[in-house]
């Protein structure tokens, strides 16, 4: 699904070099210390920056240079995810149509993934009445319409109080098994990654140095784990 | 570090035009000026006489208006009183007002038959002569002290709130606050103000051509007016353009990094920082005075303006309506053609934060406006009737004149708008209109509305390059203004003077509460 084949980009002393394949299913939760290069790799992936040398490939196709809306993923930032001047319905229709002129079809089916989070009743909504967790979950639904078979999460839940966390860690969970999404989760917390990813990649100074299933990981824990736990 | 995958869109290659544009404009004109000067001979004695009073006047504007500031500041800085915040936005009221609206309300205070004047013959002392370099140095400080106020008031409120805590915990009387505080503050911010001031004084027309004029009393900017409309001496206009373009590229180092930078009256009213040693009966006495002063200076020449102004409002000559029209045209015109250029000009700062297109944008303020209205008349002479195409020209040249500010207000908020939803956007795919109108409009709205607020009211009160070639049917407002006191109509001066006042207020009001009512945040 996605494969990322001796990326390197260099930033003044910072050197980020790695090598990653992901299932088409997989979750991957991308933990690392600040600095470490966890939102450089995020960003690589998805086509903010460029790398200066290796491909990254999505379904077998070279994206390296693609430009971000047209690659096949779908991202949820760590704020800034809604237009404030907009309804919670306008911020998802946007994902459909940029003019927002859409047909019948389409407004179902923008009015269907807001049902889908839990949110078809505040529709009309602007996002500052909106809570943070019903904010995420109008991000999450234009991310679902948007309907790419990636999805990149960037601490999009750190804003929010540890059980809202939990509620919309579960929701992200559930939907990517009804889609079969892959995901990249870029987070602080280990436990987040638990409660989403199937896998675990720790990132040191810009190397990937733990990267494998999570259960057989967390079951003999390597020491460079070991803060995170 | 590899590029970031933002496509060039229209907006940059707009951006780009428009710089181009905007230096054509501002050098083709120069450059006329220059060549058109070459075959004017020597600096003549009356020239010299003009640098000489520019440089006098300027001088003691600037150092007169620094030493005035200073306890203002200090007392706006550590005083919190009722009214504190409606001084602070009253310190920003002198950049909208038109020059001859406030020199009209200077001269009917301290002019021969002003207030104050009348006040001295009741005690049997002569009246007071405004006209010369006592009127252009109290205009120039008229304008120039809350300027120095607000730029000694961002000096004090730099200082960390702990360090003041620290000093009233350590018991700092007066002395030592001095010692430890203003005087650093002031080493820092005093010489860059008495230059910005001194620079601006430089440049002044409207001031000088109301209060100044004769042999003793001309500044370059008058002497280019003076040359051009007066004797039609085109080569000795061009040469005296010359002289100050030279003088306004300094201004240029100095107004550009500073003066536009200062808040105009926004985010100066934080709270005051405490004074424990400044709670004396004496220091407050004087804070007060020096307060109440500042206050009296600022608000009675607006209010003796009002005064004169109202009773003559409803019998004003047809004439100065059509003029207001005319004025509320040309602003209207000038804000639309300032904003079709600021914002793919901040569009493409954003993108590519290049110091070259700042500095263009910056051109006009190195180019005078009378400068560019000579060359502009040395250009378009040979093949159309400049006199014809005063208004366009006006609308042109204020269009450039606010752009600096238009960029400054701009840029900014244009880059906070793609740093926040920009990624968002492109993920999104949104380009062109939709990203103009999900991205940038809704997060500009307020600094959009603030910015075409400024430009209408510099457009409104400018009495610059109108004054240089228009007939007596284009005259724009504050022409007609000039015109009413020249003929020594003075009431009807007055009344005029306070629809000028009215009507730039207003456009700022209805541009800038426009622009916050649709503000996102």
């Amino acid at each position: 699904m996605l494969s990322l084949e001796h990326v390197m980009l260099r930033n003044g002393a910072f050197t980020l070099s790695v090598d990653l394949t992901l299932q088409k299913g997989q979750r991957l939760g991308l933990i690392g210390a600040s600095g470490s290069g966890k939102s450089t790799l995020l960003n690589l992936v998805a086509g903010f920056l460029v790398p200066d040398t290796g491909r990254i490939l999505i379904d077998g196709s070279d994206v390296s240079r693609t430009d971000v809306a047209s690659r096949p993923l779908g991202i949820l930032f760590q704020d800034g995810n809604l237009f404030p001047h907009l309804s919670a319905f306008d911020n998802v229709a946007l994902g459909l149509r940029p003019d927002l002129r859409l047909s019948e079809s389409q407004r179902e089916a923008v009015t269907a993934c807001l049902d889908q989070v839990g949110m078809a009743a505040h529709a009309d909504r602007l996002p500052k009445v909106l809570s943070g967790g019903q904010q995420s979950r109008v991000a999450l639904a234009r991310m679902l319409l948007r309907d790419k078979p990636l999805a990149l999460l960037d601490e999009p839940f750190s804003a929010l109080d540890p059980g809202l966390r939990r509620d919309m860690l579960g929701l992200v969970s559930d939907l990517c098994d009804q889609a079969r999404l892959t995901l990249i989760l870029v987070t602080h917390d280990l436990r987040e990654v638990q409660n989403l990813c199937t896998d675990l990649c720790l990132l040191d100074k810009g190397q990937v140095t733990i990267r494998g299933e999570m259960q057989t990981i967390l079951s003999d824990p390597p020491a460079a784990l070991r803060p995170w736990l | 570090m590899a590029e970031r995958a933002q496509p060039i869109t229209a907006l940059h290659v707009a951006g780009g035009a428009v710089a181009g544009l905007v230096a054509l404009i501002m050098l083709g004109p120069l450059l006329a000026v220059a060549l058109a000067g070459e075959g004017a001979g020597g600096v003549r004695p009356s020239d010299w006489a003009a640098i000489r009073f520019t440089v006098l006047q300027a001088l003691l504007s600037a150092l007169i208006s620094t030493a005035l500031a200073i306890p203002v500041a200090r007392a706006l800085a550590r005083r919190s009183f009722a009214g504190r915040h409606v001084l602070i936005t009253l310190m920003g009221a002198p950049f909208l007002l038109p020059v001859i609206v406030a020199v009209f309300g200077l001269l009917v205070v301290f002019g021969r038959s002003g207030w104050v004047s009348h006040g001295l013959g009741l005690v049997g002392l002569p009246p007071l002569d405004i006209y010369g370099v006592h009127g252009v140095v109290l205009a120039h400080v008229f304008f120039n002290l809350p300027l120095a106020v607000r730029l000694f008031l961002h000096g004090w409120q730099e200082i960390p709130g702990e360090r003041m805590r620290l000093a009233t915990a350590l018991g700092f009387g007066l002395g030592d606050m001095r010692r430890h505080f203003e005087w650093p503050m002031l080493r820092r911010t005093a010489p860059g103000t008495v230059l910005v001031i001194f620079l601006i004084c430089t440049t002044s027309f409207a001031v000088a051509l109301i209060l100044g004029g004769g042999p003793y009393a001309t500044t370059v900017e008058l002497a280019i007016y003076q040359a051009f409309r007066f004797d039609f001496d085109l080569s000795r206009a061009a040469q005296l353009g010359a002289i100050q373009v030279a003088i306004c590229a300094l201004a240029t180092l100095a107004a550009g990094a500073l003066v536009i930078r200062v808040p105009l009256g926004q985010g100066l009213d934080r709270p005051p920082v405490p004074w424990q040693a400044a709670q004396g009966p004496l220091t407050r006495a004087s804070d007060a005075a020096a307060l109440t002063a500042t206050v009296l200076f600022l608000l009675l020449p607006l209010l003796a303006l009002v005064g004169k102004g109202l009773p003559a409002l409803w019998g004003l000559p047809e004439s100065v309506w059509w003029a207001a029209l005319r004025s509320l045209t040309l602003a209207l015109c000038s804000t639309s053609l300032a904003l079709a250029m600021a914002l793919p000009m901040a569009a493409l700062m954003a993108r590519w934060p290049w110091p070259g297109l700042e500095l263009t944008g910056m051109l006009s303020i190195a180019i005078s406006p009378l400068v560019l209205g000579t060359g502009a008349f040395l250009i378009l002479r040979p093949v159309a009737n400049p006199v014809a195409l005063a208004l366009p020209i006006t609308a042109v040249v204020n269009a450039l004149m606010s752009l600096p500010f238009l960029l400054r207000i701009l840029a900014p908020a244009y880059d906070q708008a793609e740093r926040t939803q920009g990624r968002l956007a492109d993920a999104l795919g949104l380009r062109g209109a939709a990203r103009l109108c999900h991205v940038i409009l809704p997060r500009l709205s307020r600094q959009l509305g603030f910015g075409a607020g400024v430009a209408a009211a510099l457009s409104m009160g400018d009495l610059g390059v109108i004054a240089l070639f228009s007939s007596p049917a284009q005259g724009t407002l504050p022409l007609e203004m000039y015109r009413l006191m020249g003929s020594y109509r003075t009431d009807d001066a007055g009344g005029a003077a306070l629809l000028l006042l009215v009507l730039s207020l207003v456009v700022f009001r209805v541009f800038d509460r426009g622009g916050a009512r649709h503000a996102v945040a």
